[in-house]
């Protein structure tokens, strides 16, 4: 079996790079560029930004400045937008995530089925994933849910129902489904590869062991699926805590905070309100939510992934 | 416990032609078939079929007295081993063995006691907590098996089991798997490539070319009987040599044959289809082309000479046979490459087949020792 060579081939490898003296100093001379450069684009931005958050800063009072300590964070934490903005932050990505990797999976089995035209339809499914998006918000925003010239009004109109004003009434609920119809394809992209990659002989030692769909589903699929699964939730997590461009064109975070997300409102802060010492706060609460999730997320998916490699 | 009855067996992919049909065979309950061939003749295809993994075109299959073209693989009270084993990757040993039994819906002690008692044959009681991805290729095999005991089946179908191990560790579990079927006493059909595999287990070898069968029958009818020389040339490690010659005399016992090239050769066959100037192609395996510098019938220049330590095989050009003729000789015995040598056959060592490649019945002394008559498709 393929995993067994794998095994073995890393049994033989030799141990990594037994360090002798002269070579230790080329090797690092050689990897000093990479270093220095992610030193340059990361780690400086960053303490850049602990410490803007640490001074007063507002662009529309430029006199006004000086170390005020910790009182951004004490700000930050009186603002009533700044738990609305976490808690709407934390809605958006659970619910994408858990649509797109439903949806995903329920379409990866589908379109792992022969039928006509297999290869445009999954062409098709594909396509949200190219559209900018912008353009995909611009989309939803007037040709599909405006509540005068959208398809969803047009729908409801013909079967004689009130149109409904969806970013209005359901703002959060219409940021999810454009949010969804983006992200879904990425996940269906990811689960499709892996479940092609199922071993077809597996599926016929289950199907003479008397699994009937459902349970081939349940105890051959999905468990062959759990991997790319673990991959889908962690990459889609990192781009959906920092989802913007949609809110921007869609809600600008409203009505109310209803849609204002962390980044959104970070954006508020330091561009519409020129309080950049305010802004750099909350990207520094940013980064700590998302080291919070990613800590779960790690020791949710670490096993899972540790596996691969030693198989 | 059942026979296993194909009538008229065909298949077809969509609308092309039937890639194969007319195959009829019979096996009989508790026997172990081998279904041997090159690569794409068909005998993984005829074994799906069997299982159910792949639709039957036409004909009836039937296990025990029941007509199972219809039925679901399930159903059908087979167990299958595939190549890759196709363990559940995520199940431990023991829920691998347990699936099965699992969705059929048997309570916890029928299945534990199953499980346990399928382990213990293959002994591997002791792993049964492991997961597939811990254990050694033979151990996996060994699992496979376990799954296809647990099922009870009627009929066990392996489909080249042992072609993933290494040559060691195939000897020992084909050894295995001659001991598993004298303990389960089940019918079992079993698809190689490896003539020895099919040679050591098999009660009836099926001998499958291009979608047809090419010849059914023991072990030792399809050596020293080959039908044809399709079979004669696949049954037997290294080849029969094919020597080609024109028919001189023929009757019913014996065959006289001018040797292209030279020479003359007697086959103990019955001709009695052949008229002399008839084009033929003379049979013999390796340890029966001897050489001989008194009387040779054919003559050689040696190109090779493979020492394997209890013997040589020898490998000359000759005028007679397209491919080099091959030869056992003793190991003690030194030849010179490039040296001209000479052989000669015994006459009821001889094969011989008429120009469509049909085999004459042999009418020597090797038939009344080896007892049964040559079977036919």
């Amino acid at each position: 079996m393929p995993s067994s060579a794998h095994t073995a081939l890393r049994a033989d490898a030799p141990p990594a790079q037994a360090a002798r003296g002269p070579g230790r100093w080329t090797q690092r001379w050689l990897m000093s560029p990479a270093v220095l450069s992610l030193l340059l684009w990361s780690v400086v931005p960053l303490l850049m930004t602990i410490w803007f958050s640490l001074i007063r800063y507002n662009l529309l009072s430029p006199d006004q400045t000086g170390f005020v300590g910790l009182d951004n964070y004490r700000f930050m934490w009186s603002d009533p937008s700044f738990f609305p903005s976490i808690f709407n932050t934390l809605v958006l990505t659970v619910s994408v995530l858990l649509i797109s990797v439903v949806g995903g999976v329920l379409l990866a089995v589908l379109f792992d089925q022969e039928f006509p035209g297999r290869g445009v339809a999954r062409l098709l499914v594909i396509a949200p994933f190219f559209v900018m998006p912008t353009v995909s918000a611009l989309i939803w925003k007037n040709m599909l849910l405006h509540p005068v010239y959208g398809l969803f009004a047009a729908a409801l109109h013909a079967v004689g129902l009130q149109p409904v004003d969806w970013l209005g009434e359901y703002p959060m609920f219409s940021i999810i489904l454009i949010v969804s119809w983006q992200w879904l394809p990425f996940a269906f992209l990811i689960l499709l590869t892996a479940i092609q990659s199922l071993d077809p002989e597996q599926k016929e030692a289950a199907q003479i062991d008397g699994a009937g769909p459902f349970s081939m589903f349940f105890y051959i699929v999905l468990p062959h699926l759990k991997r790319a699964i673990g991959v889908v939730v962690m990459i889609e997590t990192i781009f959906l805590l920092s989802i913007f461009a949609e809110i921007y064109t869609t809600t600008s975070g409203g009505p109310g905070t209803a849609t204002t997300t962390l980044s959104f409102l970070i954006y508020s802060l330091g561009l519409q309100q020129f309080d950049v010492g305010m802004a750099s706060t909350g990207g520094i609460l940013a980064v700590l939510l998302a080291n919070i999730v990613s800590v779960f997320l790690v020791r949710m998916l670490a096993n899972n992934l540790k596996g691969e490699n030693e198989r | 416990m059942a026979s296993v009855t194909l009538k008229n067996i065909s298949k077809r992919y969509g609308d092309s032609p039937e890639v194969m049909r007319d195959i009829n065979l019979d096996i009989a309950d508790g026997e172990f078939v081998v279904f041997v061939g090159p690569s794409g003749c068909g005998k993984s295809t005829l074994l799906r079929m069997i299982a159910g993994l792949e639709d039957i075109s036409g004909g009836d299959l039937a296990i025990g007295d029941e007509r199972v073209n219809d039925v679901p693989p399930s159903k059908r009270g087979i167990a299958m081993v595939f190549q890759s084993y196709a363990l559940y990757p995520h199940m431990s040993l023991y829920d691998n063995m347990a699936f099965g039994l699992k969705l059929a819906g048997k309570s916890k002690e029928e299945i534990h006691k199953a499980v346990t008692k399928a382990a213990a044959i293959l002994h591997i009681d002791h792993l049964l907590d492991r997961k597939p991805k811990a254990l050694s290729g033979g151990q996996r095999q060994r699992v496979a098996i376990g799954r296809a005991i647990t099922r009870e089946p009627k009929v066990f179908l392996f489909d080249e089991p042992l072609s993933n191990l290494d040559a060691a560790l195939r000897v020992k579990m084909r050894l295995e798997f001659s001991r598993l079927h004298q303990d389960l006493k089940t019918t079992m059909i079993y698809v190689t490539h490896d003539q020895v595999e099919a040679m050591t287990l098999a009660d009836k070898i099926v001998v499958l070319s291009a979608g047809r069968i090419e010849q059914v029958g023991s072990p030792k009818t399809l050596y020293h009987h080959p039908a044809n020389r399709f079979v004669a040339g696949f049954i037997g490690s290294p080849k029969m040599n094919f020597i080609d010659g024109v028919v001189a005399s023929a009757d019913n016992q014996n065959v006289v044959v001018d040797i292209k090239g030279g020479g003359r050769q007697t086959a103990c066959v019955n001709g009695e289809s052949l008229r002399p100037g008839d084009a033929v192609t003379l049979g013999v395996r390796p340890e029966y082309l001897q050489l001989d510098s008194e009387d040779p019938s054919i003559g050689g220049t040696v190109t090779t000479v493979e020492g394997l330590g209890d013997f040589s095989y020898l490998y000359a050009e000759s005028p007679a046979s397209e491919e080099p003729l091959v030869s056992r000789i003793p190991d003690t015995m030194e030849v010179a490459n490039s040296s001209r040598v000479g052989f000669s056959i015994k006459p009821h060592h001889c094969h011989l087949f008429n120009k469509e490649g049909l085999a004459m019945p042999r009418t020597t002394p090797a038939q009344s020792r080896n007892g049964s008559p040559a079977l036919t498709s």
